[in-house]
């Protein structure tokens, strides 16, 4: 969502800091996110005081408490009916909900699926560590199959969500994916979601050390991530690999891994990333396999999967309200009090 | 021909016929002939469960009661007068509650093997012709086929013409008892303003009826009820439901903020919904959420941004926004979670009334969770309880449940209704300054109620949740005498809403006594009506009736011991009584129904005399 306005000092990132310690394990990512949304927010012009951050709860929740603007700490999974009550009153302020992979897929899927629709212009920032950390480590709905964990010792039998194609599913107006580890990425999807209006889903990746560590490392540690990721950028082939030496082809809906190297093919016969086209978005979201042994499998995007200018909810909202006062006149209590069919008694 | 002319005093009708019948409409025509009369008045419709249960069953049968006087009426009534029933099914389904003697005006095209057989008459023996109606007055009239007669040549379909029936029946009740038929001529003008042969069609089948009973022998005797002494002023008729609706506008004009309503479709509450739609001209905004989570949740998020927030529901959802109501009480923000009671438990019975939901109301949370509760009596008396019920929770920024239930929902009545400025004031302040070097968004004042400063106030930004804060800076705290001081002073403060409240008083009757029948919500009418007649018949007995209760009325409890008995009628097992044996240890009385159905007045006086 964007919103705009340059009269006030500017502020920085020491301005959003609150006097509130923090509660996350030493070395968890959600420090890195914190930083990094510290950092784009004083850069979007908007006033501190017109910025409110919601979340539900879960480790990644406690977010609006480290975050000095107006925020609510609310219920696990509810912070985006609670953002869609605001922003449909409040429509000029800059709405952002933080929320867990629990938090949105589990206990709050219905709540994620309607705000997608709906496309109330707010941000939601949806943290994905694949575990449910608060709760010391249980699987999530993102963890993958055969998961261990505290309540699947003998592995997770849960097929896993695909959170993109679910928000895809769930006509999300924009889509997008950065991780905790890349924080010039997450700065840059940081500042596209707030560019967009409309609701802007940023799937996160985030490391919870603690009870997931490592969970997304091939795609952030240095050894692996140019192999394993590809960066999304508009109208940009799609080009990966340690030495930019691997591209993506489409042969029919099948989306191919070619070689730059061998002269068979070049960049210009690669696919070209465009973040309108609904259909390729659905495919790029399938990019999702698992890395069992690391080969022939295609590589996890990171970027704008889709983004699409539709009216948000609250445009509606009130345009309707704007409608029905032009076409009736301002409402007058005492004609409602009054209503139609009367008599005196004297 | 010219017959006899009787006055009396009230009469009750129950208008029944199978949901296509059209009966719902003819009552209401009815009704408000009625009212534009000047009689007072009380309705109560009782719909099938099923939108489309099977034509002629019983099941599908749908009624309207209507209880008219020249007396003060206060409830729908028990047994009726006069039965209408368009089939077999419609008889058999109301046959019960039509007193001896009373008179059954039937469609007997409605008798016909068919619909004997789906209203489980065996053996086409039609209860029109075997005896066993003896004790009534029979009107059997082929409705059909005059109505068929009369619109022979008006080009209509068979549908179309079938569906006109209903207009001869209110036509023949018009002649029946000295009605003008201007009303509804009037309202069949607007409805049918667009469509001319179908208004000229039922005109012409209302006049049909009315000269029926002018030129027939069916019913030589016609029926005056005179106006009733009712407060001089200018009355409507009015639905609860719907007062509910225009109480909340009313408060969001008087308060200043823009109403926000979040709501999921159950009946009986969806026609609250429904009727705030329609006033977007009045800013308000109306939000179908995808579940009652989202619905409650929705509007906290409205008022969290400073706005009259508001959900509406029935039961089952009012269980699921159990957590979100736990969560407004700590986060201190207004919000009124309206709950049109419905048989329980679980799906229950949607169509059918009940107050079982108070345990839930007052007790339905997790954790020390008080919150303001506060109960309509009648259909009028939404307006002005749901507008008390706003007002609580904007002076003393909490969540405050409304309750009402299907019975008064649905029923209506004549309401003397105010203008707008003799309504009370609702003030509502938005903190703008700091409270203190640092803002305390929990800083209270002398309601004990905690300053609201909304989004967009410059140097005001603070974070409001879920888990135990300190006093008065709001910060999470899980220090140990901190959370129980906060456990009381939420406590304390919705306490403190007492201090707003007036006095409870005895509707009828005397301060001290022998019986007090003491009932909160919907059984007012049935209540008011068995008080009045025990009063009549010598009776030491008393009414007071509760609107507020959480917190009660600070002399409740010493008005209870002025009594040597108190009864408390309720349409569930006894949860009021439960709470003021507990709140005011007085060995209170239970009468209990829960049969989905109000109470009837005999059912009551019943009980009085038992305890003489
Ligand atoms: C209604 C309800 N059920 C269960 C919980 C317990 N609970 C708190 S957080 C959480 C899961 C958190 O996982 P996630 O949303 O992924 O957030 P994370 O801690 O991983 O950031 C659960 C199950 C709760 N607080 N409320
Ligand atoms: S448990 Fe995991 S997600 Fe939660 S704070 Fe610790 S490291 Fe972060
Ligand atoms: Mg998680």
């Amino acid at each position: 969502m964007e919103t705009t306005n340059t009269t006030t000092p500017a502020m920085t990132s020491k301005d959003l800091v609150t006097d509130q310690e923090i509660r996350w394990c030493p070395g968890c990512g959600d420090y890195s996110i914190l930083k990094q949304v510290q950092t784009v927010v004083p850069e979007l012009g908007i006033p501190r005081e017109d910025i409110v951050f919601i979340s539900g709860i879960g480790c990644s929740s406690r977010f609006p408490y480290y975050m000095e603007t107006f925020g609510m700490h609310s219920i696990h999974g509810r912070a985006s009916a609670i953002a869609s009550g605001l922003k449909a009153t409040r429509p000029e302020l800059s709405v952002w909900i933080v929320s867990g992979d629990g938090d949105s897929l589990s206990i709050g899927g219905n709540h994620f699926i309607h705000l997608l629709r709906r496309n109330f212009n707010v941000n939601l920032l949806l943290f994905n560590n694949e575990i449910y950390g608060l709760t010391k480590g249980q699987y999530s709905p993102t963890s993958e199959e055969g998961k261990i964990t505290k309540s699947t010792p003998m592995g997770s039998i849960d097929h896993p969500f695909n959170p993109i194609a679910l928000a895809l599913g769930a006509e999300g107006s924009f889509i997008a994916r950065s991780m905790d580890r890349d924080p010039v990425h997450l700065k840059d999807m940081l500042r596209r979601s707030n560019a967009h209006i409309g609701t802007s889903l940023l799937e996160i990746y985030q490391n919870c050390n603690v009870f997931n560590d490592g969970t997304f490392e091939l795609f952030t540690e240095k050894s692996s991530k140019k192999e394993e990721t590809i960066f999304l950028e508009n109208n940009k082939p799609l080009v990966f690999g340690q030495n930019l030496d691997k591209g993506i082809m489409l042969d029919g809906f099948k989306p191919i891994i070619v070689s730059l190297e061998n002269g068979k093919y070049s960049v210009n016969d690669l696919w070209v990333h465009d973040e309108s086209d609904l259909t390729k978005a659905g495919i790029l979201s399938r990019f999702f396999e698992r890395p069992v042994d690391g080969t022939g499998h295609l590589p996890r995007p990171f970027g704008v999967f889709y983004e699409n200018n539709r009216a948000c909810y609250e445009t509606g909202l009130n345009d309707q309200i704007e409608f029905a006062k032009q076409k009736k006149g301002e409402g007058s209590l005492d004609a409602l009090l009054k209503g139609g069919e009367t008599w005196e008694i004297k | 021909m010219t017959s006899n002319n009787q006055v009396l005093e009230k009469v009750i009708i129950k208008f029944a016929g199978d949901s296509g019948d059209g009966m719902q409409l003819t009552g209401t025509q009815f009704t408000n002939t009625a009212a534009m009369f000047g009689n007072d008045l009380s309705t109560f419709p009782d719909f099938p469960a099923e939108i489309r249960a099977p034509q002629g069953t019983i099941p599908g049968v749908s009624g309207f009661q209507l209880h008219f006087g020249s007396v003060n009426i206060f409830s729908p009534g028990d047994f009726c007068d006069v039965l209408v029933a368009m089939n077999a099914a419609a008889l058999k389904a109301n046959l019960a509650n039509l007193k001896k003697g009373g008179t059954v005006i039937v469609n007997s095209d409605g008798f016909d093997p068919k619909n004997l057989r789906l209203a489980n008459y065996f053996d086409n023996v039609s209860p029109l012709t075997d005896g066993s109606l003896e004790a009534y007055r029979i009107i059997s009239i082929d409705v059909t086929k005059i109505t068929k007669a009369a619109l022979a040549d008006s080009g209509l379909g068979t549908k179309e013409i079938d569906r006109a029936k209903n207009m001869f029946v209110l036509g023949f009740l018009y002649w029946m008892y000295n009605r003008e038929m201007s009303f509804t001529i009037k309202f069949l003008e607007d409805k049918f303003s667009k469509k001319p042969e179908i208004l000229a069609a039922n005109i012409k089948v209302l006049h049909a009826g009315y000269n029926f009973g002018e030129t027939s022998e069916t019913a030589p005797t016609r029926f005056t009820i005179n106006p009733a002494p009712m407060p001089s002023g200018i009355y409507r008729n009015i639905m609860g439901n719907q007062a509910t609706a225009i109480g909340l506008i009313a408060a969001s004009k008087k308060s200043g903020l823009d109403l926000f309503l979040g709501s999921y479709p159950i009946t009986p509450a969806s026609d609250i919904l429904h009727e705030l739609a329609r006033h977007k001209n009045f800013g308000v905004k109306t939000f179908q959420a995808e579940d009652e989570i989202a619905a409650i949740c929705s509007a906290i998020g409205a008022s969290f941004g400073g706005k009259l927030g508001i959900t509406t529901s029935s039961g089952p959802g009012i269980a699921l926004k159990t957590e979100a109501m736990g969560l407004a009480l700590m986060l201190e923000l207004p919000l009124l979670i309206i709950n049109v009671q419905r048989g329980g438990p679980s799906t229950g019975l949607p169509t059918k009334t009940e107050q079982s939901d108070l345990f839930q109301a007052v007790y339905g949370r997790n954790g020390e969770a008080p919150i303001p509760v506060i109960a309509a009596k009648s259909a009028a008396d939404c307006f002005e309880t749901v507008y008390e019920a706003c007002r609580i929770a904007l002076e003393y920024m909490t969540p405050v449940i409304f309750l009402s239930d299907g019975y008064i929902a649905n029923g209506s009545e004549p309401w003397r209704f105010p203008n707008a400025d003799q309504l009370k004031p609702i003030k509502v302040e938005f903190t703008t300054e700091l409270n203190s070097e640092k803002f305390l968004p929990y800083k209270r004042n002398e309601n004990l109620s905690r300053p609201w400063a909304i989004p967009g106030t410059k140097g005001l930004e603070h974070r409001i949740g879920g888990l135990e804060k300190q006093h008065e800076t709001g910060n999470i705290s899980y220090d140990p005498e901190n959370h129980e001081f906060m456990v009381k002073m939420r406590a304390a403060k919705v306490e403190k809403v007492a201090d707003s409240i007036p006095d409870q008083t005895i509707d009828n009757g005397t301060e001290k006594g022998k019986i007090l029948v003491l009932g909160w919500g919907s059984t007012y009418g049935a209540i008011k009506g068995a008080v009045i007649e025990a009063r009549a018949k010598g009776i030491d007995v008393s009414h007071a009736h509760i609107r507020h209760i959480v917190p009660f009325p600070k002399n409740l409890g010493d008005l209870l011991k002025n009594y040597e008995t108190v009864l408390i009628p309720e349409m569930n097992t006894g949860q009021l009584k439960s709470i003021i044996r507990d709140k005011f240890l007085v060995p209170a009385i239970g009468l209990n129904k829960i049969k989905g159905m109000p109470f009837a007045t005999s059912e009551i006086l019943v009980k009085i005399e038992e305890l003489v």
